[in-house]
């Protein structure tokens, strides 16, 4: 039976969660782990944005703090379980991602990033000021899930860093085959021609506006959930989350593995989630070399590190 | 009134510096099609680099120039470098190659120069000057005097001398311009030494008053965008305009509002205006080519 490249990468993908843990040596790395899947979750969302449509945004962890803070906030203010914090988290931010989208989708290039900017930015302002809420800088705390006790009534009996590490690579995981079904329905074919040419795409009965829309909706909730996934997994969460680094740092890791492919994408949120990690005792120097891996990347990757590195196996199969 | 006056006072000053910004943003959006991120990093550049002169023991006039003419060999890196060898590639990555530089400029600046908040002293002494019930820092007068000048200075440029006409060629159509023989990659050169001076000349000018750190850059670009926007992108007359109602609006909006969301003013205006009035107050319209 031959695979097809969905299947393959799913597979490549599951492979990966499963078999690498037989390298850890400590329980600190199933935390790197999570936390690389989690990025990958909200990478996986910005593939289906830039890769796919060929739209930015400077702002999405603006909606990874919205499903963050409502995983912390609706269970103490409402009485709301946190499972469903979550749930409501992610329809919040494709709600208020469907109004601030529409309008801003309308525009191009520099417009729609400084738009997304100043609407992560935003956020993140009122993340921090409004301390009777939010806790203010500090931050706050994030009541157990009880996700962990769930696994052990079924007879799963995991420690919490292994625990998440499986939760984020089921997650990640679901993540990556919806958005490589979305790839080749017909919304995925239809992003993929506006990210060709819009004016090509509405020439041939493509609602561009509406397509835009969703792709930006639907990132929207993976970035939400990933937040989410966050909150539970500290049971604290602060402001940082929704700041304009954290929003940069996932763009970087799109184009950096290969805006184009989910696989590529995840591998690139692997490597930047890794590197400070690798490079502690040079943690000053981390926004420089994010910089220059950013520029480095665009001037002489344009389609990635994975795929590069792919053609040249391939090329010298020839 | 007298309250008016003193937010109308400091909106000016700080409406100065978003201006020059702007301005700098335009210049290279004229000549290149491209929005430099980076654009707030010159400004803590400037600020940041005549510190460091300064405590070396330079006298500050020399400290601000050898900033300034750093800062402008900067920009020019930054586009041999960074912006040249990515000609005609998609806007995305554009953006995301001058946000790159504008971190890369924060995080160097980091090593080099700490986290901590620097300052020099004013250029004409601390006394605050009194005029109808407020009171006016002499330096905010230098930033005021210094947007003035350099729009003048920038419109002379473009109006009566070659080069700047040569630049004004370039924007309008840059294969024309190559076919009348302006050596168009030398108009990108000049254009961006001259927006990183601009930008280093507002750094210089603000730090007295509003002390400089390492990271003040992205707030800055974002705001001199805003302003850019504001007045229409690409028109300096736009920029300067733009810049000056947005200081205002934020200092009213910290006076009477909430000093808290005063940086909120910038982003509800960039999206007020991208949603009403797409082309800004000066801005022209035009259509796609296809």
């Amino acid at each position: 039976m031959r695979l097809g490249p969905k299947s393959t990468t799913l597979l490549v993908l599951a492979a990966l969660i499963a078999l690498t843990p037989v390298f850890f040596p400590s329980s600190f790395y199933y935390r790197v782990g999570s936390l690389i899947f989690i990025n990958g979750l909200a990478v996986t969302g910005m593939v289906i944005l830039i890769g796919y449509a060929g739209q930015i945004s400077l702002g999405h962890a603006g909606f990874a703090g919205i499903g963050a803070y409502s995983c912390a906030l609706m269970p103490v203010h409402w009485g709301v379980p946190v499972l469903l914090a979550a749930v409501l988290g992610a329809l919040i931010s494709a709600a208020l991602a469907w109004l601030v989208g529409r309008p801003i989708l309308r525009l191009k290039g520099y417009y729609l990033a400084v738009a997304t900017l100043g609407f992560g930015i935003l956020v993140y302002m009122v993340l921090m000021n409004e301390a009777w809420l939010t806790g203010g800088p500090d931050g706050t705390a994030v009541p157990d899930s009880g996700l962990r006790d769930m696994a052990k009534a079924i007879g799963i009996n995991l420690k919490n860093s292994e625990f998440w590490y499986w939760f984020c690579g089921i997650v990640l995981t679901i993540g990556a085959w919806l958005a490589l079904n979305l790839h080749d329905s017909p919304t995925g074919r239809a992003l993929r021609a506006l990210h060709g040419s819009e004016i090509a795409a509405r020439t041939v009965g493509v609602d561009v506006a509406k397509y835009k829309l969703q792709a930006f909706v639907i990132s929207a909730v993976y970035a939400s959930v990933a937040g989410s996934l966050v909150a539970l997994q500290n049971q604290f969460v602060t402001p940082d989350i929704a700041g304009y680094m954290h929003s940069i740092e996932w763009v970087t890791m799109t184009v950096l593995g290969g805006a184009g492919s989910v696989l590529g994408a995840i591998f690139g949120a692997g490597i930047l989630t890794l590197l400070p990690q690798v490079l502690t005792r040079f943690a000053e120097y981390e926004q420089l070399l994010l910089g220059l891996i950013m520029m480095l990347v665009m001037i002489f990757m344009r389609d990635g590190l994975l795929p590069q590195v792919l053609r040249l196996i391939r090329g010298k199969d020839q | 009134m007298s309250e008016l006056l003193q937010f109308l006072f400091s909106g000016l000053t700080v409406g100065a510096v978003y201006a020059l910004v702007a301005l700098g943003f335009t210049i290279i959006y004229n000549a290149s099609d491209v929005v430099n991120f980076a654009q707030g990093e010159f400004v803590m550049l400037g600020g940041m680099l005549t510190v460091s002169a300064y405590a070396a023991g330079l006298p500050l006039p020399l400290a601000a120039l050898i900033a300034i003419v750093v800062t402008a060999g900067i920009g020019v890196a930054l586009n041999k470098l960074a912006i040249e060898p990515a000609r005609g590639a998609p806007v995305v990555s554009l953006i995301i190659i001058t946000i790159g530089a504008s971190i890369f400029l924060r995080g160097a600046a980091q090593v080099l120069f700490g986290k901590q908040i620097h300052r020099f002293p004013s250029f004409s002494g601390d006394t605050p000057l009194r005029i109808g019930g407020a009171t006016i820092l002499p330096q905010s007068l230098w930033v005021m005097a210094g947007g003035i000048a350099v729009f003048i200075a920038l419109y002379l440029f473009f109006t009566r001398t070659l080069t700047g006409k040569a630049v004004l060629a370039t924007s309008n159509n840059r294969l024309a311009a190559q076919l009348v023989g302006i050596n168009t990659n030398w108009v990108m050169t000049l254009s961006f030494a001259l927006s990183a001076a601009i930008g280093a000349l507002a750094g210089v000018l603000i730090t007295p008053i509003t002390n400089t750190s390492y990271d003040v850059g992205i707030a800055l670009a974002l705001k001199g965008f805003a302003a850019a926007m504001l007045g229409g992108m690409g028109n300096p007359k736009g920029a300067l305009v733009g810049g000056i109602l947005l200081g205002i609006i934020e200092a009213l909006t910290a006076g009477y509002l909430s000093s808290q969301y005063k940086d909120a003013a910038a982003f509800v205006i960039i999206l007020l205006v991208l949603f009403f009035l797409p082309q800004g107050l000066f801005g022209a319209r035009h259509t796609e080519r296809v």
